[in-house]
This record gives C-alpha cells, structure tokens and sequence, in this order.
C-alpha cells in the first residue's frame, strides 16, 4: 500500500542574503494512513517547513513529495489549493477559526470550499461538530469556546473536507496539558478508526505516548526516525484513557 | 457560501460607519454636482425645449439663443410659403432693464410670443393664464424672482426699459441660466421693451405639417430664405446648452466637482475596504492554505465592497433627495433623473469594487503559509 505522504530527498533553502538559509538537506520519510505521526525537534530544526511543504503550502527547493501517490513538487500556486483542498486538513497552533462566524458556520466554510450545498452543509457541520461533543455549541462564535473547544471546532472543519491526512502544526501549545492531551487522543483516533494519516508537529513531551511513530528532526534532516515504533490495534488507545470524546473540556 | 464577508463587514462598526460615511458623502457629492450640471444644462436651454416648435430660424452663426440677431420680419411670410411649414410665428429672447423699485435697474430677458399661437408660451403657470397676456402691457415672470424684481403681486405695476408693464401671472420653475429673469410678453410689447425697431424680430418658430420631412424642410427655407440658419429645436437646444457648459467653462467646473467626488469616495472607500482586510489577512491567509482558491478569497472582499455600496448608495440617495428638494426653491435647481439615480448605482458599485481591487492585490500576493507563523 502506498503511504498517503511520500518524501524523497526533499531540500528547502530560503533565499536570505547572497547564501540564503538552508531549513531542509534532504529529507526522507513516509506517513502512511492509520497512524499518527509525530515531528519533534528544536526551534528551527525545519519542523514547520516540512510540514508546510507536506501540506503543498510551501514549494521545495529539490527533492519530491507525493501525496496519494501524486507529485506535487512540480505543480504550480494554481494547482496546489486543489491537491490541499482534495487531500489535506490543517489543524493550527492558534486554532485559526473565522472569529465573525459561528463554530457551525466555520465548519460550512470548509464544505463551502467542497462544494457542498448550503442546506446538507448545515446538516454535516452540524454532526461533524456533535462528533467532536460540541452539538450544543453549533451556534456559538469562538470568543464564547473555550481553547480546546475552539481546537475541537477546528478539528471538526479539518474534517469537513474528508481529508486522507491531517496535519496539525502544535494543535496542543495553546492548550493545557489535560486539554491537549485530550486532543491528541482525538487525533489519535482519527487516525486509528478512520484510518486517516495524522502528522503533528510538536514540542509538547507530555503527549508523545499518543504517537504511533516519532521522527527527529534536527538541522534540517532526519534526526533520528521511527521512535517509538508501535501500532495500537484500531479503537484502543494509548494509555488507557477513554476513547469517549464527549467529556472533552 | 457562509456570511463572511458580511459578518466581516458589520463586525466592526466603527469602519463600517466610517465606510459608509465615505461612500454617501462621495454619492451625494456627485449627485449633486451632476445634478446641477443636469439642473444648469437644462435650464440654458429651457425656451427652446418648452418652445413646442419643430424648426429655429436664426441669423446666421448664432451661438446661442440669448446671442440672437435681429432680421426683417418679412422673412416670415418667406417661411410660412414653404412647403410643409404648417405655421410660423416671430419670436424675441434679448436682454433689456428693469427697474426696480428703489430706482436701481436689473438685467432681465424679454421673451416676445404670438399669444394666440402655440408657440414660445410660457408654462407651469401657477397664477394667472398665457391669455392674460394679450391685456395692455401685460408680462409674466416667474415666483422664483419676485423677490429679485421687488414683484409682489398680480397687476402690479412695473417699469421696463422706460416702458409700463403689469405684471399679470407667475411661473414655477422657470429659471435663467444667467442672473437675468426671463419676462415673458406679446410680440409687440417685447419690440417696445428690448428697443426692437417693429420691422424686425429676433427668431422665426416653425411647426412642421403632419408628415412633412423636417430636413426637406430645412433645406428649402435655406434655399428660399436669404441669411438665416435653418435649425431643428435639438440642434439649437445643443448648441445653446454647449456654449454655456462648456464654452464658458461653467459645466467644466461642476464636472471637475464631481470627479473630485468621486475621486475622494474611492479614496476613502478604498482606503477602509483596504484596512478591512488588513484586519482580516490572517482569515485569508487560513481560507488559502485550506484550499480555496483566489477567487474564493476575491468573492468575499468584493461581497463586503457590494454590500457597503448597495448601503451606501441607498442612504446618499436619501439625503441627496433631500438636497434636490431643497434646491427646488433656490435659483439653482439640482435635477435628479431617473438614468443618473440608476447611473450612480452602478458608478457607486463601480467605485466601490475598484476600491476593492487594491486590497484584492494584496490578497494575491498573500502567502498562506504565514498560517504557521505563531
């Protein structure tokens, strides 16, 4: 089976200067679909820029990236929003929900961008955001959640689109640790039980045990790859906790 | 699509009223100088559209009709034996003095009409009838410059040009181009009162025959009326509005008036729909990296733009009618139709989403993976 991201020898240097900054010397690594997928590494290391190239926002300098089997390193600023908007769901440090809309509204958004007409979009939201545990929440705007309901409404319009990835750059930095860690079981059980491929970047050490694989990266490389290496059967998760999401703070 | 652009635009009230503040003051601004131009062009030209003539017989190259140049009168009878002339009649428009009742004087234009005749009278009479006209001495003016002319009532006596006259109806509405009232009168009286020597008149108003072809008719009086313009009342009325729009630059300065409107509504328009979406980059920035196109991203900025233009356009429309109104009673009368209410909806719209295009351009130019910076 081929792996949802595939990349290959990929290099990044941002022109900076006569030298420029080099952020990535040749990465390599597969996320495949049905596990969750950590990057660690210090500020700096290329984290980010690994995964804005994964998710076709940023272009590679060399080196190639395929996502569902297709090359997207050659593709134009024309042709990537549909290669994101068909594959990838994005989960962000500072949630990035549309603070003039309500959680419902911000996940119609996404279907919006689908396709999808207003009236089954209503319905989706609606359930997308009950799946979450925030059915009651549907017309609330995002001043009035809380950090880890606003992470959930954006976990739920990440959803939206149907994505066979999913990548969150530090979903839990805003959160507290019972909150985050509570996300990333989320996250984790997407990857598991919708067999979704789950990439996070993070620093944060009290969720690792949720990674169904580490990768290290450090100057720009792979530091030190497949750390801890563990598959958990699908629908039970790590560490005991509940798989019941409805008692999300 | 959900109701960004609109919870955008009425998220904040602040801009929103300062957005709105700019595009009623841009539209009422060039509603009202358009609308004087309008106002000041159809007033030049306010005897010869309300003339009911067909054809103008002027002297030749006259420019305009307060530029009129006398000819014999005989000329008429030369006219009315044209074929598809159905009827002719003399006609005065010329300057000449009144006096005012504190003995100083005031410019006024005698307009000298056949009172049996259709042609030339006066209208929008609100006291007293054109008939009244064939008493001795009588005139009509317009309530507009009672004040001006030290007039009061009907059958007052004044004096013009060291001639009696009575004054023996009002008109509403009938306004001068130029600071001099028009006084409307019989022929004869206008020859006494412009100093008209009583062979001569100024003008020679034409009604063509039912069918009669009016550029045959043109031609053969040019061929059978020595040293006369032949003019069709579109032609004179043209030509007329031109020379004062234009060739005195009067209508030149109220159109620069209202490009400065116009100029100032964008800037203002453009300058809060830009900080609008200044405001919101981050909100574009996360719409991009989600997969939406530009385009996506360009429908919402300019939804916001239509949407404080529709406003906008409704709330300058309401209080330049205020404005139209209130000019109504003033010597200078702003005219709103139908075509410029309709035009400036869609200058409005126009303005607005060129205004637009400037923060559409730094949408473009948005990278979206600044959604990962912090």
């Amino acid at each position: 089976m081929q792996p949802a991201i595939a990349v290959r020898e990929l290099k990044k240097t941002y022109a900076e200067g006569r030298s420029g900054v080099t952020a990535l010397r040749g990465v390599n690594l597969d996320a495949n679909a049905g596990e969750l997928l950590m990057l660690m590494g210090p500020s700096g290391s290329g984290k980010t820029t690994l995964l804005s190239i994964m998710g076709c926002i940023l272009s590679a300098t060399s080196g190639s990236v395929r996502i569902a089997g297709q090359e997207v390193t050659g593709l134009n600023q024309k042709q990537l929003p549909a290669v994101r908007l068909q594959h990838i769901g994005f989960i962000f440090q500072g949630f990035n929900l549309f603070p003039t809309l309500t959680a419902s509204e911000n996940v119609e958004l996404m279907l919006d961008l689908k396709g999808v007409r207003a009236i089954e979009a209503k319905k989706r939201a609606h359930e997308l955001l009950t799946q979450v545990g925030l059915g009651d929440k549907h017309k609330s705007f995002p001043t009035d959640l809380s950090g880890g309901q606003k992470q959930r409404v954006a976990i739920a319009r990440a959803l939206a689109g149907e994505p066979e990835i999913i990548l969150a750059d530090e979903p839990t930095a805003a959160l507290d640790s019972h909150i985050g860690r509570n996300v990333i079981q989320m996250l984790s059980e997407l990857a598991h039980t919708r067999r979704r491929a789950v990439v996070v970047v993070t620093h944060d050490s009290r969720v690792l045990d949720f990674a169904d694989r580490i990768i290290r990266i450090e100057d720009g490389v792979v530091a030190s790859p497949d750390l801890p290496e563990r598959m958990p059967p699908a629908g039970i998760l790590p560490n005991g906790l509940p798989q019941s999401i409805a008692n999300l703070a | 699509m959900p109701p960004l652009a609109q919870r955008n635009l009425f998220h904040d009230k602040v801009r929103l009223t300062v957005t709105l503040t700019g595009i009623v003051f841009a539209v009422v601004l060039i509603v009202v100088e358009l609308g004087l131009f309008v106002g000041f062009t159809k007033t030049t030209s306010g005897l010869i559209d309300h003339s009911n003539a067909d054809l103008w017989i002027t002297s030749r190259n006259v420019p305009y009709i307060e530029q009129g140049v006398a000819f014999s009168e005989r000329k008429l009878n030369q006219v009315r034996a044209v074929s598809g002339v159905e009827d002719a009649e003399k006609y005065i428009a010329h300057w000449t003095q009144w006096k005012l009742p504190n003995g100083s004087e005031e410019s006024v234009q005698i307009v000298g009409i056949n009172v049996e005749s259709n042609l030339g009278r006066p209208w929008n009479l609100v006291q007293g009838r054109v008939e009244d006209l064939k008493n001795p001495n009588a005139i009509i003016l317009d309530e507009l410059y009672k004040e001006k002319l030290g007039v009061t009532r009907v059958n007052q006596i004044v004096e013009i040009n060291g001639h009696r006259a009575r004054v023996v109806g009002f008109t509403h509405g009938i306004r001068s181009f130029t600071t001099s009232p028009y006084v409307f009168t019989t022929f004869k009286n206008a020859q006494d009162y412009t100093g008209l020597r009583e062979d001569q008149a100024y003008y020679i108003l034409v009604t063509l025959a039912p069918g009669a072809n009016a550029k045959q008719v043109q031609y053969d009086i040019l061929a059978q009326v020595k040293d006369v313009d032949v003019l069709t009342t579109p032609q004179f009325s043209h030509m007329t509005q031109f020379y004062w729009m234009f060739t005195t630059g009067a209508g030149v300065a109220v159109l620069l008036a209202a490009v400065l409107g116009l100029v100032v509504g964008f800037v203002v328009v453009a300058q809060t729909i830009y900080a609008t979406t200044v405001d919101h980059l981050r909100e574009y920035g996360t719409l991009k990296a989600m997969g939406a196109p530009n385009r996506y991203v360009y429908k919402v900025i300019v939804k916001q733009a239509a949407i404080s233009a529709l406003i906008g356009y409704v709330l300058g429309m309401i209080v330049s009618a205020f404005v139209v109104h209130a000019s109504q009673s003033g010597g200078a009368a702003i005219l709103l139709p139908l075509p410029l209410a309709v035009g400036m909806f869609f200058l409005t719209l126009i303005m607005c989403i060129g205004a637009a295009m400037i923060s559409i351009n730094k949408v473009t130019r948005l990278d979206p993976a600044m959604v990962f910076k912090g």
